[in-house]
């Protein structure tokens, strides 16, 4: 188990450093320049900001010292807002993000968890193909088109919620969360089907109804539990989808999370802050999986962590 | 039949039967390929049918669908432009009849405008044709998303195959390639590598398979593992068969089903990622036209033009949801054992 964390440690480590080199040297490729009307400083200027923001030097001398500070967890500093450093620029804007991604997770799952449950237990009545077929709507329905029309009937048409913005307490955050949370639902909900379809015809359930337990007690006491295990491996790609989603969702609602600054930093070549926001989401996607698949083998003791993957 | 009668009767009347025995082994239906098997199994999946008439109709309507109304998606005529949907015949049936708000009333704006053609899915703000347009972003997305899913196939067939098939020394470099390329997230490298190329087609092509193949590579890897350690391929080798042969004769045929069924399921994923680049400002430019960037154009729009956003948003729903359905027909067509 040591052994095994160990190693992903490494590899996470390097997949990490990787990034940082790769953003890093392509942020140098991109074309334009984060300064603002940069053609229009004379030499002296430009000579004086380039000096300020570090970007003077030779590139490998850059690199060094870009590796440097990030070593100490320093992203350095955004170009755009006036010497705010790009640290700072994400911690204001984590809890809106936070918000929304949990809220998102809890709530599609356990939605996704009950459509599944119902869909096997009543397998192939109305109730399964409703629930598949809303499942393969999840799936197929990509968020922003579903933020999009959310947005136009609930919002502006029947103005039941906020249009946008992140002012109006937590009802600014259902519709957003929901938008976000189509693609946890239908992962579990289809998960769980599956699962659930294989446990019910086990031995075990055979051995709980020659015992007398009703319907209730299988479902949830005996089947339930086993078929929620393998629902862990989903959450990777579950996190995955929600952080993708995050960068159009909070586009469109107008949520001052990182998923919009990341776009916004796009669109004014803030080089720091893209390469900021792509090391913060690339550690928390390596993160999360790492965890998922700790957890994995915690929950499931079938499953041997140093094995690896065939 | 008395004795006497019987004893009289000639020999060659009689006729000696045998009991073969092979014939209680005798199959009485022609034997299946594996391939008609599957579509027996996939014939009877309602749903993966009806999605495939879906998508073949709009295949055939991304194709002719520009043509259809005589209109082209580039021509602008700023006097024809934001108008609603009209489409003959439906129009008396009271929707798509160009009805439209001005100034916050219902009003008929054909008629206000003068126009006496027929816009079937509306204009948009320069006055294009949104018909036409619709159907050429539909074609634009099909073809990001077959060329994509083409690239991700060699290439995730290639190192798969290769990595699995020999083995050793060659397994383990590639494969600790592949593990730190899977750590990276898909998005962040699609975003770095559209910023840093011309934004268009061909940039987005490359965007999408230069990690789109990693899936496909393991998926192949594995099944060729497992294939390649069995009895027939032993067999084969023991015979003289060369590399080529048992790749060619034994491993692919085996392996196809997979292949194809990983494939339907990339496509949806390319669609998706064209749609959402295009939507955050980094996919197609101007004046192409592809669902994403339609569905972008129209969302800026929707408060007051809500049908420019809804047909983009439509087809591309409808076209994720097919290809989703037929993925999922022909995994269980193909591979019955498999679950998900």
């Amino acid at each position: 188990m040591v052994k095994y964390i160990g190693k992903r440690l490494v590899y996470m480590f390097l997949t990490m450093f990787l990034i940082a080199t790769a953003t890093f040297f392509l942020m140098q490729t991109l074309p334009g320049s984060p300064i603002a009307s940069y053609n229009k400083l004379n030499e002296t200027q430009r000579a004086i900001v380039e000096k300020k923001y570090g970007i003077d030097k030779p590139k490998p001398v850059q690199y060094a010292i870009y590796m440097k500070n990030l070593a100490k967890g320093d992203l350095g500093t955004s170009f755009v807002f006036k010497g705010k450093s790009v640290n700072d620029l994400l911690a204001t804007r984590v809890k809106p993000s936070f918000i929304l991604g949990a809220q998102a997770m809890v709530f599609g799952t356990l939605i996704g968890i009950l459509l599944g449950m119902l869909a096997a237990l009543k397998q192939n009545t109305i109730w399964d193909y409703g629930s598949t077929f809303f499942a393969i709507l999840g799936v197929s329905i990509p968020s922003f088109v579903f933020a999009s029309l959310l947005q136009y009937w609930v919002a502006s048409q029947w103005h039941l919620l906020p249009v946008g913005l992140w002012n109006d307490g937590w009802k600014s955050s259902i519709l957003p969360s929901i938008a976000l949370a189509m693609g946890p639902l239908a992962l579990s909900a289809r998960f769980i089907r599956t699962e659930m379809i294989e446990v019910l015809s086990s031995d075990y359930i055979t051995l709980a109804k020659a015992k007398g337990a009703n319907g209730f007690e299988i479902a949830f006491k005996h089947a339930f539990r086993n078929a929620l295990i393998p629902l862990v491996t989903v959450l990777g790609p579950v996190a995955a989808g929600i952080v993708t989603g995050s960068l159009v969702v909070e586009q469109i609602f107008a949520i001052p999370g990182i998923g919009e600054q990341f776009v916004s930093s796009i669109m004014t070549n803030d080089f720091a802050t893209i390469m900021g926001t792509t090391l913060f989401f690339s550690a928390l996607l390596i993160f999360i999986i790492f965890i998922v698949d700790l957890l994995y083998g915690i929950i499931d003791p079938r499953i041997r962590l140093s094995g690896g993957k065939g | 039949m008395r004795k006497e009668e019987l004893q009289q009767l000639p020999p060659e009347k009689f006729e000696r039967i045998t009991i073969d025995s092979s014939r209680a082994e005798r199959i009485t239906k022609p034997s299946l390929s594996f391939w008609q098997d599957a579509w027996l199994r996939l014939r009877k999946n309602k749903a993966a049918i009806v999605s495939m008439v879906v998508l073949i109709l709009l295949i055939i309507m991304a194709l002719i669908g520009p043509h259809l109304n005589g209109h082209d998606g580039e021509t602008q005529i700023l006097r024809h432009a934001n108008l609603p949907p009209k489409i003959p015949g439906v129009e008396n049936l009271g929707i798509f009849d160009g009805m439209g708000q001005l100034g916050g009333e219902k009003v008929n704006l054909y008629e206000i405008k003068k126009v006496d053609e027929y816009y079937w899915f509306g204009t948009d703000g320069l006055g294009r044709d949104l018909f036409t347009r619709v159907w050429e972003g539909t074609q634009i997305s099909l073809l990001i998303a077959f060329v994509a899913a083409a690239i991700d196939v060699v290439i995730g067939v290639l190192y798969g195959g290769i990595s699995g098939y020999f083995g050793g020394r060659v397994d383990d470099v590639m494969q600790r390639i592949v593990e730190i390329l899977i750590g990276i997230p898909t998005l962040i490298i699609v975003i770095l590598m559209l910023l840093i190329m011309e934004p268009g087609l061909t940039a987005i092509i490359i965007a999408i398979s230069i990690t789109g193949w990693i899936g496909m590579s393991r998926i192949v890897r594995a099944q060729t593992l497992k294939y390649r350690g069995q009895e027939f391929v032993l067999a084969s080798r023991t015979l003289g068969a060369s590399d080529k042969r048992i790749i060619g004769k034994h491993l692919l045929p085996n392996i196809m089903g997979i292949i194809i069924i990983n494939t339907m399921f990339t496509i949806p994923t390319a669609i998706f990622f064209e749609a959402f680049l295009s939507f955050i400002g980094l996919g197609l430019q101007p004046p192409n036209a592809s669902l994403g960037t339609l569905i972008n154009d129209g969302y800026k729009v929707m408060e007051h033009q809500p049908y420019f956003l809804l047909f983009p948003a439509v087809i591309i729903s409808v076209l994720m949801i097919a290809f989703n359905l037929i993925g999922d027909g022909l995994r269980d067509a193909l591979d019955p054992k498999m679950k998900d």
